[in-house]
C-alpha cells in the first residue's frame, strides 16, 4: 500500500516537472499575448488605460478591427514591415557568411583551444549591449577611429559618412547577433565526423564539392537554428537602428515603440505587434516542420 | 578457407612492386610518425600493417590515401607517382574505421557516391550499385539510411562504397575493430573472399594480431615509425627477427644468455635462468660471447609429470605455479628452480573433468631445438 502511494507521489512530481515549462509559457507568453490581442481589437481613448474595455456597460462584446484595417490601408506599415524583413534577412545572411567559417574553424581546432575560442565568442556578452553599440558609434563617427585611420593613411580625403546609414545598422546587427549564429553552428559541426569529408574526397569529390555534398546538408539543423536566433531578434530590433541608423530608416521596432509611447495609440501598437508575431511564427513553424521531417528520415 | 597465409590469392602470380613506398618519412612538428620506410606490395596481395597505437601505421595509410603528404620520400602505385596527388585523383579508395557513411544518404546513394562524382552514366551507376549490393548481400536494404543498419551491415556498405570505383588499391583502416567477436570471425572470411573475387590489392591497417594473421598474405610489423619485420604470417610468427615482433605477435618465453658455440645452423647459448645450455636455430651472424635471447612459443613446449626420454631436446624441471583452463587448451606457468617462470600452452585432447596437473606439481618441460629462435636485439 505504502509503495503504491509512493509511486503515486512520484507520478505527481513527474507531472509537476513536466507541467512547469508549459505553465511558464502559459503565464508569461500566452496570457500576455492574449492581452495584447485584446488591446489590438479595442478603440483608442484618452483615458487610463488608453483603450476601450472588451465589454461595454451593457455587458456586450465590443471589439473592432479598425487598427488592423488601418495597418492595411496605410502603406507606411507595409513598407516598414518589408524593410524590417529585408534588413533582418540581410543581417542573417551576413552572420551566416561570417559565422559559418568561424564555427567550422573552432569545431576543427585542437581540442585544447576550442574552449578558449568559444570563450572569446561569448566574451562580448560580459559588456552591456548598449555600451557595445555606443562603441560602434565611436568607431564609425565622422571623427571616429575608422575615418581617422583612413584619413591619416591618405586613403580618403574627406571623412566617410558611416554613421546614420543602413551600412551602420548592418554592422551593428551583424556584430551583435553573430554569437547566436556561431554557437548553434558550432554545436552541429563539432558533432560531425571529420572522416565524412575525407571519405567524400577519397571517393572523388574536390574539397568544395565535399563541402556542398556533406558538410552543408549535415550542418542544416545548426544553420536553421542560428538563422532563427539571429532573424527573430533582428526583425524587431529597436536600439541598433535607433542609435546607428539614419532618420529615414524606419523599422518595425521603431514604429512599435512610437505608437505605444509617442502616439499612445495602444490598439494600433498592439496590432503592429500581433502582425509582427504572425510574420515570425509562420516561417518558424514551416522550418520546424521541415526539420522534424528531416530528422525522421535520418533516424 | 583462406587462413594463415594460405590465401587463395597466393596461387596467383604476384606482380612485385605494384605499390612502391620509397624512403617515406612523415613528421608532425618534432614528432616523426613514419621514419624512412620502404616497402613493396604486390598486385592482388592482401597486405597488413600491424602495430600498436601511435606506431605510424595510420599515418602511412593516410599517405597512401592522399590525406597526408610525406615529408620526404615517394609513393608509386602501378607505375604512377602519386606522392603529391590529392585523394580525389588517386586510383585508391579507403574504408574508414568509423565507416564514415554519409548519414543523410540512403545505402544506395552512399554506394553510388564515388561513381556519381566521376560523372558516370546513370545506367552504369545503377548497374554497378546493383552489382555491389549483391556482392555484400544488402539488396533488401538499399533504401535504408545508415542509422537504420546494424554494425555489420554498415561495415558492408562501407566496403561496397569503397569498391564501386574498382580502385587499384583498397585501404582498410581497422576493418573489423568495430564488430563483436562472432561477427568478426565471419567477416574475416567474407573480406578475404571478396578480395579474391575482385582481385583488388588490399592494404589493411590493424592493431589486432589475430586479424592480421588470418587476413593477410603478408604482414609488416611496425613500431615507432619503422618496420620491424615484413613477411608471411608464418614467418612473422615462427621466425620473429626481434624481441618486439616476438612479443607483439602472440606470447613467447625468452631466456637471456651468452653464445658459447656457433654451429652450421644452430647456436648453443649458456643460460643462467634455465640452468643449462640451450640450443636454438640461428639465422643470424653470431659470434661466441654475444649476448642473445632464446625465444620459445608456449605451444611448442610440452609438459609432463614423468621424466621424458632424452632425445636431444631441451629438458627442464619445474613446479606448476599457476594454471588456467580455457576449454580447448590449458595454460600453465611453470617456475624453474632459478625463479624464472615459463608459459606453456597445451591442447586438451582428452575429455576429462579432473585436472591433469595441479598447483605445485613437479613437472618436466621439454622442447625441440628447432622450436626455439634466437633474438638479437
Amino acid at each position: 500500500m505504502n509503495r503504491v502511494n509512493a509511486h503515486r507521489r512520484d507520478l505527481v512530481w513527474q507531472n509537476i516537472a513536466i507541467a512547469t515549462p508549459y505553465l511558464w509559457l502559459l503565464l508569461f507568453f500566452l496570457v500576455p499575448f492574449a492581452i495584447i490581442l485584446k488591446i489590438s481589437l479595442a478603440d483608442p481613448v484618452i483615458a487610463q488605460p488608453p483603450f476601450t474595455p472588451a465589454f461595454d456597460d451593457a455587458g456586450r462584446l465590443d471589439l473592432t478591427f479598425d487598427s488592423f484595417t488601418f495597418l492595411l490601408t496605410d502603406k507606411l506599415y507595409a513598407i516598414t514591415y518589408l524593410r524590417s524583413v529585408v534588413m533582418a534577412v540581410i543581417a542573417t545572411l551576413l552572420c551566416l557568411a561570417i559565422g559559418f567559417p568561424m564555427a567550422y574553424g573552432i569545431a576543427r581546432a585542437r581540442e585544447e583551444v576550442r574552449g578558449l575560442l568559444l570563450l572569446l565568442i561569448v566574451l562580448p556578452f560580459w559588456i552591456s549591449f548598449l555600451l557595445r553599440v555606443y562603441a560602434w558609434m565611436g568607431l564609425m563617427n565622422n571623427h571616429g577611429a575608422i575615418n581617422n585611420v583612413l584619413l591619416a593613411l591618405g586613403i580618403i580625403d574627406a571623412p566617410l559618412q558611416l554613421m546614420y546609414t543602413d551600412f551602420a545598422v548592418f554592422v551593428g546587427l551583424t556584430y551583435s547577433y553573430l554569437p547566436f549564429m556561431i554557437l548553434p553552428l558550432y554545436a552541429t559541426l563539432e558533432r560531425m565526423d571529420p572522416d565524412l569529408v575525407e571519405a567524400a574526397q577519397d571517393l572523388g569529390a574536390s574539397s568544395t564539392r565535399a563541402f556542398w555534398d556533406i558538410t552543408w546538408p549535415l550542418a542544416r539543423p545548426g544553420v536553421i537554428a542560428g538563422c532563427l536566433l539571429v532573424f527573430i531578434p533582428a526583425i524587431g530590433e529597436y536600439v541598433i537602428p535607433y542609435l546607428l541608423g539614419g532618420p529615414d530608416s524606419l523599422l518595425i521596432g521603431r514604429v512599435l515603440f512610437d505608437e505605444f509611447f509617442a502616439n499612445r495609440d495602444w490598439p494600433l501598437a498592439s496590432a503592429v505587434a500581433v502582425v509582427l508575431l504572425l510574420l515570425l511564427v509562420v516561417p518558424i513553424v514551416f522550418l520546424q516542420r521541415n526539420q522534424a521531417r528531416d530528422e525522421e528520415g535520418a533516424a | 578457407m583462406a587462413a594463415n597465409g594460405e590465401n587463395p590469392a597466393n596461387g596467383r602470380p604476384i606482380e612485385d612492386g605494384f605499390i612502391r613506398i620509397r624512403n617515406v618519412t612523415k613528421c608532425f612538428g618534432d614528432f616523426t610518425a613514419v621514419d624512412d620506410v620502404s616497402l613493396d606490395i604486390g598486385k592482388g596481395e592482401l597486405f597488413s600493417i600491424l602495430g600498436g597505437s601511435g606506431c605510424g601505421k595510420s599515418t602511412l595509410l593516410r599517405m597512401l590515401a592522399g590525406f597526408e603528404v610525406p615529408t620526404a620520400g615517394s609513393i608509386e602505385i602501378d607505375g604512377q607517382d602519386v606522392t603529391a596527388l590529392p585523394p580525389y585523383e588517386r586510383p585508391v579508395n579507403m574504408m574508414f574505421q568509423s565507416y564514415a557513411l554519409f548519414p543523410h544518404m540512403t545505402v544506395e546513394k552512399n554506394i553510388a557516391y564515388g561513381l556519381v562524382k566521376d560523372g558516370a552514366a546513370k545506367s552504369v551507376i545503377a548497374a554497378r550499385v546493383d552489382e555491389m549490393l549483391s556482392l555484400v548481400q544488402l539488396g533488401d536494404f538499399r533504401k535504408r539510411k545508415p542509422a537504420q543498419l546494424s554494425g555489420g551491415q554498415r561495415q558492408r556498405v562501407a566496403l561496397a562504397r569503397a569498391l564501386i570505383k574498382k580502385p587499384k588499391v583498397l585501404l582498410l583502416d581497422e576493418p573489423l575493430a568495430a564488430l563483436d567477436k562472432k561477427l568478426r570471425e565471419h567477416t574475416q572470411f567474407e573480406l578475404t573472399g571478396i578480395q579474391y573475387e575482385t582481385g583488388i590489392t588490399f592494404v589493411v591497417v590493424t592493431h589486432d594480431q589475430e586479424e592480421a594473421m588470418t587476413l593477410s598474405n603478408r604482414i609488416a610489423v611496425m613500431n615507432k615509425g619503422r618496420f620491424h619485420q615484413v613477411g608471411t604470417p608464418k614467418e612473422v610468427y615462427e621466425f620473429p627477427q626481434s624481441r618486439f615482433v616476438a612479443e607483439f605477435i602472440g606470447t613467447i618465453n625468452t631466456f637471456k644468455g651468452r653464445v658459447t658455440a656457433v654451429e652450421e645452423e644452430r647456436v648453443v647459448v649458456a643460460c643462467e635462468a634455465a640452468g643449462c645450455d640451450l640450443v636454438a636455430l640461428g639465422r643470424h651472424l653470431l659470434g661466441v660471447g654475444d649476448e642473445v635471447e632464446i625465444a620459445v612459443r608456449p605451444e611448442k613446449i610440452f609438459v609432463s609429470k614423468e621424466e621424458p626420454p632424452d632425445d636431444g631436446g631441451v629438458r627442464l624441471q619445474g613446479v606448476v605455479d599457476d594454471l588456467g583452463y580455457l576449454g580447448n587448451r590449458s595454460l600453465y606457468r611453470v617456475k624453474l628452480p632459478g625463479g624464472k617462470v615459463v608459459q606453456v600452452s597445451s591442447q586438451n585432447r582428452r575429455r576429462s573433468v579432473t585436472r591433469f596437473l595441479e598447483w605445485q606439481d613437479r613437472v618436466w618441460i621439454t622442447w625441440q631445438p628447432l622450436s626455439a629462435v634466437v633474438l638479437v636485439d
